[in-house]
């Protein structure tokens, strides 16, 4: 159990410096995914959009990683460049994505197609489109499962029974042969994670795995993702726009914005006390369940255009503490406290 | 202007300037149509004027062989009028016929559509079972069936009139295509919160019809109509040829291909070759028109 | 008196096979209640929000509140007089300048084909409301103002603007003809947060200046919260909890609004763990007889599974629910 990776409940704040240090040192030492620089672009005729800046990150084995952000900031491109499936004419321009220690994005179809399933999974965010109407679950998984691990066609069915039971489906020996169309939306999700699993993947990247779905089915699902992840000791890499499914669920998040990292950090950390104003705004715009406020916090303005893009910092324009320099040079993530965040607000901490 | 400056840096107006078949279709049809327009003006002679044949002249094959002539570029046929201009007023006939086919065609099969998709309940199966009706009827056979009644009915008919029946013929089964794609159009659009908006408002279900619906659903029909441009110019050259179609006194393409067609053996080809060129060369520009705009207007190919 | 008095609303949509497929199959006819009896009031300037997962029949409504539909049993009174029979009768036009419609898609809910300016002036001169040009521009630039858009942006096109501006741009025309009534389906739901924020603000602000009643549907609980005055909870076509917002989220009764609120991830509760509620919502069609909540309900009990339970007021609090009645949670 990598217990020591995820913060303990409640007391993140408390925590001993040494553990995050300890996570982060055992992040930097064996990271799970390694991004480096990545930059994605778009050619079109008006010219090359850069949809991804040069975005960085690590994850570490058995983490739950949470990618948030707006529409258009990005993140849905960062999981499809991770697992390959990035639509033409998008492509990788640059950077590097390492995954255990090998590089995978200069790889080909067929490498990649060996990789994807084995090593990393991916839920996508509508059910229904994510099954193949036309065949049985217990097709769909056996398939997958033989694709990847060399098995007979009876321990597969047996493997495919129990990740079903695994997953919450019940009665899985009957319902193993029934179509996609005979389940709820709620299982027909499960059903997708039990997939992704299949082949013992040691990364998932699940990109608005709860969006479809109703509330109370939400929270079933996310505690079926934890759990079962948490299990087999699986990272994952949670992209969504819903910051309390981060809450509940990620050990990290990382804030996105305008293709580029606004701010990463520990999960609590980021919500509590975010250190990018972007981050800032974004927690203060969220309405809570638990508070009444007269007004929420807005943040004017709108998260620009790929092909306007304002030179420096993504976020000066609308951000109420910006200098000069902001304008001018585009900021690194640096140190901001238990968090790194890409604003030269705290330029002077990162040089203490 | 400003409007066709927005259409030239659109997309569609993109995919234009970089697609050289479509360039080349769009060249070649509109030489064609001026052409025929202005074949008064453009044809070197007036075959059709009967004071100005010579019979002298019957039969010369094109200037390129021997015993042609420079007068006539394309050659005679077998009263002396020349080919090339024959053919320009003969186009003149296909086109226009092909276009108020299609027009027509256009008119009838929006509104049936319209109403079918936007009104549903019976009214809606009552048109889609007419539909399946004149489908079911192939479209030269109606055309036959028409032109020989009207010739029942009007033994001495003037050539607008022959024109006329021909354009009916062929608008009656071209409708159908319009309508049905408009019908799915409509269904869809129908259920978009901007229609449910105006009905909020207190919108009549005609003027929603007319205003907001009818611009939405207009795109497939462009295409539609571009292509069944050349099948209706097509389908007006088959009647011709087969003698129910445009008298000889005002023929079109499909009737030079007629008249031309009993010299074929004889040796001189020109005659029907010609006419045939020219035909295969306006439906082919045509259809390639509404090919490119088709996949230009598709939206997930952009 | 209320401005809006819903009275045991109801409707029911025939979803049967065609009638040939019946014959041939023998299956009987098919009859979704969508909406079955729900009966609530709407003081003058104030918020209902109506909230429910999907299926509860929430959208349905609202459709029945603006005359999309015309109910099957049960009606509503506003201001006073029988609502739909107004919507039938000349006076229909009267009644629909003063209740409008915001919905939920912004990218569907304008007309791509048409310009900013003649979709915002279009109840205006459909109601005959402004006949000159003139006043009608100045009137769509002052309504755009009062969005929080430009005066300039009435000459675009809708796909010009973002979703948060085209939501906007929705409002302006829903207040073109000075409503009382606004009936809002989710309007904030296909937004990002930091335009949701922008958006309910704006709502917000424009209520207070205006005097507007607003019927707020959502799934979204924390939006809920800061919007609504009064909260209604749906399910299955029913209201079950019906609620000042301030009772509702201290102190929720019914079991299903109990989990409900236990459900949702919340940002600063610091991992604790959650029961999440068991089941799914039944297939609309075949509800579960008796209370419809009562297969998925930690304290149901054979009353509930025979008899449907009524709305009572217990508390302050208008529930339906037999547990809370009984007294036992």
């Amino acid at each position: 159990m990598n217990t020591k990776q995820q913060p303990a409940s409640g007391d993140a704040l408390a925590a001993a410096p040494s553990d995050r240090q300890s996570a982060a040192v055992r992040t930097a030492a064996e990271p799970l995914l390694r991004v480096k620089d990545l930059v994605v672009e778009f050619p079109t005729r008006a010219g090359t959009l850069r949809a991804l800046d040069k975005i960085s990150f690590d994850i570490a084995p058995g983490e739950v990683l949470g990618v948030v952000g707006e529409s258009g900031a990005g993140k849905s491109l960062t999981g499809a460049a991770i697992i390959g499936l990035l639509e033409p004419p998008g492509r990788i321009a640059g950077g590097e994505i390492v995954l255990e220690g090998q590089r995978i994005d200069n790889l080909d179809h067929e490498a990649m197609r060996h990789i994807r399933g084995r090593r990393i999974g991916a839920i996508f965010q509508d059910p229904l489109t994510s099954l193949n109407p036309l065949y049985s679950i217990g097709r769909q998984l056996i398939e997958t499962i033989r694709t990847h691990l060399p098995m007979s066609e009876k321990a597969a069915r047996a493997r495919a029974i129990a990740l079903l039971q695994d997953t919450g489906i019940p009665a899985a020996e009957q319902r193993i042969d029934h179509y996609p169309h005979q389940f709820s939306g709620g299982m027909r999700q499960r059903v997708v994670i039990a997939l992704a699993l299949a082949a013992e993947p040691k990364l998932i990247v699940a990109d608005e795995p709860t969006t479809a779905l109703d509330v109370s089915i939400q929270a079933q699902i996310i505690a079926l993702l934890k759990k079962v992840c948490k299990d087999r000791g699986a990272a994952v890499m949670l992209i969504t726009h819903d910051m309390g499914v981060i809450a509940e669920t990620c050990d990290r998040v990382a804030v996105m914005y305008a293709g580029r990292i606004a701010e990463i950090g520990p999960v609590h950390e980021v919500i509590n006390h975010p250190a990018h104003p972007y981050s800032a705004g974004l927690m203060a715009a969220i309405p809570d369940i638990t508070i009444d406020r007269e007004n929420l916090h807005q943040i004017d303005g709108a998260m620009p255009r790929l092909n306007a893009i304002p030179p420096g910092c993504a976020f000066n324009p609308r951000c109420e503490r910006s200098m000069d320099r902001c304008g001018r040079e585009r900021p690194e993530l640096l140190s901001a406290g238990p968090t790194r965040a890409a604003c030269w607000l705290h330029a002077a901490e990162a040089a203490t | 202007m400003r409007r066709l400056q927005r259409i030239w840096n659109s997309d569609v107006g993109y995919s234009f300037r970089t697609s050289p078949v479509a360039m080349g279709a769009a060249l070649v049809a509109f030489l064609c149509v001026f052409f025929a327009v202005f074949a008064g003006w453009v044809a070197p002679h007036s075959p059709f004027d009967l004071a100005t044949l010579d019979l002298a002249d019957a039969r010369l094959p094109p200037a390129w062989i021997a015993e042609g002539s420079a007068k006539f570029v394309l050659g005679t046929d077998d009263q002396g009028r020349d080919i090339l201009s024959a053919l320009m007023y003969g186009a003149r006939i296909s086109l226009a016929v092909g276009f108020a086919s299609v027009i027509l065609s256009v008119i009838i099969g929006v509104a049936f559509g319209l109403l079918a998709g936007f009104l549903g309940g019976w009214v809606d199966a009552a048109l889609m079972r007419l539909c399946d009706v004149m489908l079911s009827f192939p479209a030269i056979l109606v055309a036959l069936l028409i032109a020989g009644v009207g010739r029942a009915v009007f033994p001495n008919a003037p050539d607008n009139l022959a024109l006329g029946v021909l354009i009916v013929s062929i608008t009656l089964t071209g409708w159908v295509q319009y309508a049905r794609t408009v019908r799915g159009s409509t269904m869809v659009e129908r259920n978009k919160e901007y229609v449910q908006a105006a009905r909020v408002t207190g919108v009549t279900s005609l003027r929603i019809m007319r205003r907001h619906v009818l611009p939405n659903v207009m795109g497939p029909v462009l295409v539609l109509a571009t292509i069944q441009v050349a099948t209706a110019i097509i389908t007006e050259a088959t009647l011709s040829f087969l003698g129910v179609g445009a008298p000889p006194t005002s023929p079109s393409l499909g009737t030079l291909i007629r008249i031309g067609n009993d010299y074929l053996f004889s040796g001189e080809w020109w005659i029907t070759i010609f006419p045939g060129l020219m035909l295969i060369v306006i439906a082919l520009s045509v259809n390639l028109l509404g090919d490119w705009l088709r996949d230009a207007l598709n939206p997930r190919l952009r | 008196m209320a401005l809006v008095q819903a009275d045991d609303l109801a409707m029911s949509f025939d979803v049967s096979a065609p009638w040939l497929n019946r014959v041939i199959e023998r299956t009987p006819r098919l009859l979704l209640h969508a909406v079955d009896g729900v009966s609530f009031e709407i003081e003058k300037g104030k918020t209902l929000a109506l909230v429910g997962e999907s299926g509860c029949g929430k959208s349905t409504v609202a459709r029945l509140l603006v005359g999309l539909y015309e109910p099957t049993r049960g009606g509503f009174q506003f201001d006073g007089a029988n609502a739909h029979a107004t919507y039938q009768s000349a006076a229909g036009l009267q009644l629909r300048r003063r209740i409008q419609m915001i919905f939920q898609d912004p990218y569907a809910s304008l007309n791509p084909r048409w310009v900013v300016e003649d979709i915002i002036g279009e109840p205006l001169t459909e109601h005959g409301l402004i006949t000159d040009k003139a006043t009608l521009r100045t009137r769509v630039e002052e309504l755009l103002e009062s969005v929080g858009l430009a005066a300039q942006d009435r000459i675009k096109y809708p796909h010009q603007f973002s979703g948060g501006q085209r939501q906007r741009i929705s409002i302006a025309r829903a207040l073109a003809t000075q409503p009382e009534f606004l009936v809002c389906d989710e309007p904030t739901s296909a937004l990002d947060v930091s335009v949701q924020a922008q958006v309910l603000n704006i709502m917000k602000d424009l209520q207070r200046r205006l005097g507007l009643t607003y019927l707020f549907i959502s799934h979204n609980l924390a939006v809920v919260r800061h919007v609504s005055d009064q909260v209604g909870v749906m399910y299955l076509g029913r209201l079950v909890e019906l609620a000042d917002k301030q009772e509702l989220f201290a102190n929720p009764r019914h079991p299903y609004t109990r989990m409900l609120l236990d459900a949702i991830p919340k940002m600063h509760d610091t991992g604790r763990a959650r029961t999440p509620v068991q089941g799914e919502v039944p297939n609309p069609l075949s509800p579960p007889t008796g209370c419809a909540f009562h297969p998925r309900c930690p304290h149901a009990n054979a009353r509930c599974h025979d008899e449907r339970p009524k709305m009572k007021m217990i508390a302050g609090v208008r529930i339906a629910c037999h547990a809370a009645e009984e007294n036992r949670i």
